[in-house]
């Protein structure tokens, strides 16, 4: 039962964390414009063209293609297409720990419906037919594949963050740790599937107490598929809080920064915010502002210097 | 593989933190293959004694020392408002969300070190790397939001804090050319640029310490009197009028520089820095439009007949309050739309960021000079000989406008169609590099600045020149550099004097419309002047 309790508050926390910073920078002010070309949306991304390569641009229909940014944005964090291009010898160390990541999200996934398959008393194993075959192989290459990808990647990002002394004196000791805990939870997933958990039927057992709230299998758990439950747990819950959180915060970076060319128009909604904004009291002491908190965005704006 | 700058040795006072040894300097493409680079000019010993001066070989800002203990806590202190302040909505709505995702979620993996124009041929010395300075205000700005205990230390890294490390922090920011270029590499999309940007902005917004080329001469000189060229409205005026005499005569066809025409078609605004040292540049806009039927005028409001916003590189007040001017004086004319001349951060001023500083009911539609003078090109009213361009030319892309704006291609079909010996740089595009003056420097020139910039900032610029025309080193056949942007002009004009490359190689530099006029049958030829050939 208290094992049950462990995924679930990973779980809880993993998404509370997500939420919690996804409003947060939702609820950061309108930035001015610092878009970086190519923009993916625009007509002309391919050599990084805008709009304003047109006459009298503001008379024009403004295109901007979600295509293009899928584009760019599904080989980006598939295949750390940038990576690949600006710093190969680090890609081959990060694109496994990375796609491994997603292919042991894609082996929960397949757990979980194996485990719904078992409720609706469809057999799923080596020794099953159709669905609960193709199932079991399924799970089987996504558990085995994603860790052995996500163990390699780890080991050689820690080893190059260790022998590396640019990238030893920038790491903090969380940096070393962190991939400490990918590797350990990668690590004890391979050994608790070799030693004991050859089909993953423990797994899948266990994720079947999940989804049909049986939360007592009768039999105890073998140990290292408790301590496989208990690491992937942790890391579940431990990645949002981290930086590591770029892995759903790179949207932002990308959609609402580097790729926002939207442009303030007369009577839109950005434009009574910015008015908002400007009303803002300043406090920046320099001589040439002395806002203090006083005076407002507007003031210090349209105030002459002069004297100053 | 590189020892870096522990971040405990950027703390720690000593003579001076880092230095480039000029043999480290990376070698040039012929004729510069066996150039006997020299040592640095050394910083006057007054600089030494009176200034912050212990970065690295050279001084941008260069604070003056405190005078005791009690003075340094002060600043130290003063420092911490202004962090504190840069992480507020209200006093930094302006870039706070970019900021704050800069600031939590770099991997610290060094992909954007290598795009760094001025880390690698500085020949990869550690204090330029790219993440070096954001990695210091990080560490600062999660040990003060977290109180600077153990854990924080542990997660993010630690790192002392002091006079010394303020005051490098300081020179560290105008180290960088705010070309973005790295930013353009990070996986993550973290940008080294804007955090130099943003410390700049700190200091100057909270402490009022900023270049003084950029602040003092530039920004408050604009505001006070019209121009950071310290020109007020009749000097601009008598000036152009003496580069109309001038141009007329040269090219044998009228010019006439309109003022202040209420309801024409474009307003054009020059960065006023052309008029003095290149006044061809405004003379050759004058022939074009005149030439094309254009009714156009500039305006002699102050600080609207500069296009200069100095603002940009370092203080977001400063920057506001130009960009104002700039648009009250387009609105007071009536004009249909503004046209920016050939000044790149100028374009980025008034065209992306300005557009989310003015209330939409007041701006007034801004464009390029560079779609517009395509248009006049294609418009059949200018009648031009490309064969009258033949020497090779080839193409800079300035930062703002091309990798910050988008605005690639018009200056290429320009090109291809008016100058037949046109090749690329590369990389080009938006992919291109920073010229090396970019973000001030190349007004920026006091102690030995000017020569930093010119042998490390500058460096690639000139590499990829060379590159450009290796097919012809000859100094007597003219080669050309097409820079449409006033700073870029001012850095490469540096580099180039800087290694004699008009003597040795005929390297020649200016803008596009310089290049538009030359091909023009009606006028004279030779508008441009090849000394050396
Ligand atoms: S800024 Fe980006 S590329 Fe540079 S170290 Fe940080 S995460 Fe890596
Ligand atoms: S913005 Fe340009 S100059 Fe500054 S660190 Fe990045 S690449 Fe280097």
């Amino acid at each position: 039962m208290v094992l049950y309790l462990v995924p679930f508050a990973a779980a809880v926390i993993f998404i509370i964390a997500v939420v919690v910073r996804a409003l947060k920078i939702r609820s950061l002010p309108i930035h001015l414009r610092w878009e970086l070309y190519p923009v993916a949306h625009e007509k002309n991304a391919r050599y990084g063209g805008s709009f304003f390569e047109h006459v009298d641009w503001w008379k024009k229909p403004r295109e901007s293609s979600m295509a293009g940014e899928l584009g760019v944005m599904i080989p980006e964090i598939l295949l750390l297409k940038g990576v690949h291009e600006h710093n190969r010898s680090l890609w081959w160390r990060s694109f496994p720990f990375h796609f491994g990541l997603y292919v042991l999200a894609g082996f929960v996934a397949l757990l979980l419906v194996g485990a719904l398959a078992m409720a609706a008393d469809v057999e799923v194993g080596p020794r099953a037919h159709g669905l609960g075959l193709v199932l079991h192989w399924l799970t089987l290459i996504a558990g085995v594949g994603g860790c052995a990808l996500l163990a390699l990647g780890s080991l050689a990002l820690l080893v190059r963050r260790l022998s590396d002394p640019v990238l030893r004196e920038y790491s903090a000791v969380a940096d070393f740790l962190n991939l400490v805990l990918f590797l350990a939870a990668a690590g004890v997933t391979l050994a608790a599937w070799a030693t004991a958990d050859r089909d993953f039927f423990w797994l899948r057992g266990f994720f079947y107490g999940v989804v049909t709230f049986h939360f007592e299998s009768g039999v105890p758990f073998p140990p290292l598929v408790v301590a496989e439950i208990v690491l992937g747990s942790v890391l579940l819950a431990y990645i949002p809080l981290t930086h590591m959180s770029h892995f759903f915060t790179k949207y932002f970076m990308w959609h609402d920064i580097r790729w926002d060319d939207k442009v303030n128009e007369k009577g839109g909604k950005m434009d009574a915010r910015i008015k908002e904004l400007l009303g803002q009291k300043v406090s920046w002491s320099a001589p040439h502002i002395q806002g203090e908190g006083k005076k407002s965005w507007l003031d210090v704006a349209t105030e002459e210097v002069t004297k100053k | 593989m590189s020892r870096p700058i522990p971040f405990c040795d950027f703390c720690t006072p000593s003579e001076q933190l880092a230095h480039v040894d000029p043999k480290d300097l990376p070698p040039l493409p012929p004729p510069y293959d066996k150039w006997e680079e020299k040592p640095w000019t050394p910083l006057s010993q007054t600089a030494r004694t009176e200034r912050e001066a212990t970065l690295d070989d050279t001084l941008a800002v260069g604070v003056p020392k405190p005078k005791n203990k009690q003075e340094e806590d002060e600043l130290v202190a003063a420092f911490l408002r202004g962090l504190d302040k840069l992480f507020t909505s209200e006093n930094n709505w302006t870039f706070l969300h970019p900021l704050m995702l800069s600031m939590e979620h770099c991997a610290r993996c060094q992909t954007c070190s290598e795009a760094c124009h001025t880390f690698v041929e500085s020949g990869r010395n550690e204090v330029y790397r790219p993440a070096f300075r954001s990695e210091i205000l990080r560490r600062l700005y999660h040990q003060r939001r977290s109180g600077g205990g153990l854990l924080s230390r542990w997660q993010r890294g630690g790192i002392e804090l002091n006079w010394t490390t303020v005051s490098r922090l300081l020179e560290l920011s105008y180290r960088c050319n705010l070309c973005r270029r790295c930013a353009q590499t990070c996986p993550i999309g973290v940008d080294n640029g804007l955090i130099s940007r943003e410390i700049r902005k700190l200091f100057s917004q909270e402490l009022g310490i900023a270049a003084k080329e950029i602040h003092e001469k530039g920004s408050m000189l604009q505001l006070r009197v019209g121009s950071s060229t310290g020109m007020n409205s009749l000097v601009v005026k008598d000036n152009l009028e003496f580069i109309d005499e001038d141009m007329t005569t040269k090219t044998g066809l009228p010019v006439k520089t309109p003022w202040d025409v209420q309801g024409a078609d474009i307003l054009l605004m020059h960065n006023a820095g052309e008029i003095l040292a290149w006044p061809e540049n405004p003379g050759a806009f004058g022939i074009i439009l005149d030439a094309a039927g254009v009714k156009w005028t500039l305006s002699s409001e102050a600080v609207a007949y500069d296009a200069i916003n100095y603002g940009l590189w370092y203080d977001d007040v400063q920057y506001a309050r130009v960009l104002i001017k700039h648009v009250q004086a387009a609105a007071k004319l009536g004009v249909k739309k503004v046209i920016m001349g050939e000044c790149g951060h100028a374009h980025k001023a008034m065209m992306v960021i300005g557009n989310r500083v003015v209330p939409a009911d007041m701006a007034v539609p801004v464009e390029s000079t560079l779609p517009y003078i395509e248009s006049l090109v294609d418009g059949g009213k200018l009648k031009l000989d490309p064969k009258r361009n033949d020497f090779a030319v080839t193409l800079h892309d300035p930062c703002n406008v091309v990798r910050l704006m988008g605005i690639v291609e018009p200056q290429r079909r320009i090109l291809r169609k008016l100058a037949p010996k046109f090749r690329e740089m590369e990389p080009h595009g938006v992919d291109n590099y920073c010229c090396g003056g970019g973000s001030g420097f190349a007004i920026m020139s006091g102690n030995n600045f000017g020569e930093w910039r010119t042998r490390i900032a500058s460096r690639r610029k000139f590499r990829q020149i060379l590159e450009a025309f290796q097919d012809d080193l000859d100094p007597k056949h003219p080669k050309y550099v097409c820079a449409p942007c006033s700073n870029c002009k001012g850095a490469i004009r540096d580099v180039l004097k800087y290694y004699e490359a008009e003597e040795r190689v005929g390297i020649h530099y200016g803008g596009l419309v310089e290049l538009i006029v030359n091909a023009m049958t009606d006028a004279k030829p030779g508008f441009l002047e090849f000394s050396a050939a």
